[in-house]
């Protein structure tokens, strides 16, 4: 009985650990500006952890991110206002999205062309394996 | 034969860009103020909470603004070199005590000199994120109109400051 309790006990804590998060600030009032919040967070680089958001960082860096995110947030701006508040100051590296421009084209398309090359080689590669005859079986065989 | 030479050009292909790319440290992010004026900031002195460290502190005077902070080991590194500079004259040398403790500031430039006409104390990390600040030591050359020219991030050094800093320098009006 014992340890069913403390196991259950324990699961809770465990399943209620993402939801504490990393912000010792109370969440925004209005649940809308708070999913916004947690939108733009999930979206913005660490730019000291490079491979995590500011929504998963402990750097002190992320948190004051956070801190003005939540800042301008809670001043009325819009999301856009806010990546652009990001993309002024530490250039469009810290969005994991940045927008399509010319200097970000080659990023957004290197992906596809190279699945279209990639795909173009195999369906060659498999024709002409295709027109082979077979004669491993025989070969097997023997 | 075609295609044997179409495999090797792709090959050379990939040497050369990996050759490029692999050498280039991607903890160092290119800064958005490069060629552009520095962001407005108006700071508290650390000596003096009643002083303002501001951009009208920088203008009309090539200058170098130093983000550090006692935590940051890389400040401790250059600090030798700051100081050393600040001696030869050559350039005047801005603090920006960056999420830093005032007492703890205060201490080690008693302790270990103090190379910076002064510093502003950025407690609270806004001035450095309003600057792209990601991680101390940075330090920043701003001219005479307040343009950024060059950003370096991680300590500086003899070398450091012979290839990246001394050339902009002499071009913007600073004699040799």
């Amino acid at each position: 009985m014992m340890r069913v309790l403390a196991s259950t006990v324990l699961a809770c804590l465990i399943a209620a650990a993402p939801a504490v998060a990393i912000d010792t600030e109370p969440a925004f009032e209005d649940p809308g500006l708070q999913a916004r919040y947690e939108t733009i967070i999930a979206e913005v680089r660490c730019l000291k952890c490079q491979n995590q958001s500011i929504k998963d960082s402990n750097a002190f860096l992320a948190a004051d991110l956070r801190r003005e995110i939540r800042r301008l947030l809670s001043e009325g701006k819009t999301d856009a206002e806010v990546y652009a508040f990001l993309v002024d100051r530490y250039g469009e590296f810290a969005l994991y999205r940045p927008p399509l421009t010319g200097k970000t084209l080659v990023l957004w398309l290197a992906p596809g062309i190279l699945l279209l090359v990639g795909a173009g080689v195999l369906i060659r590669v498999l024709r002409r394996r295709t027109a082979l005859p077979i004669d491993d079986e025989e070969a097997a065989g023997t | 034969m075609l295609r044997y030479l179409l495999l090797i050009a792709a090959f050379a292909g990939l040497v050369v860009v990996f050759s490029i790319g692999l050498q280039r440290d991607p903890s160092e992010l290119p800064s958005p103020y490069i060629g552009n004026p520095a962001p407005v900031f108006d700071l508290p002195t650390l000596a003096d909470p009643e002083r303002r460290f501001a951009n009208a502190t920088l203008a009309g005077q090539v200058s170098l603004v130093n983000v550090w902070a006692t935590w940051c080991v890389g400040c401790r590194q250059e600090h030798g070199f700051l100081m050393e500079l600040a001696r030869s004259g050559r350039i005047p040398i801005y603090g920006i005590n960056w999420r830093d403790n005032r007492a703890d500031a205060l201490r080690w430039l008693t302790q270990y000199g103090d190379p910076y006409v002064m510093s502003g104390f950025d407690g609270d990390g806004r001035a450095g994120i309003d600057w792209g600040v990601y991680g101390a030591p940075e330090t920043f050359l701003v001219n005479g109109e307040g343009r950024v020219l060059y950003r370096h991030t991680g300590p500086l050094d003899p070398a450091v400051w012979q290839a990246d800093f001394e050339p902009l320098l002499a071009a913007s009006g600073g004699e040799q």
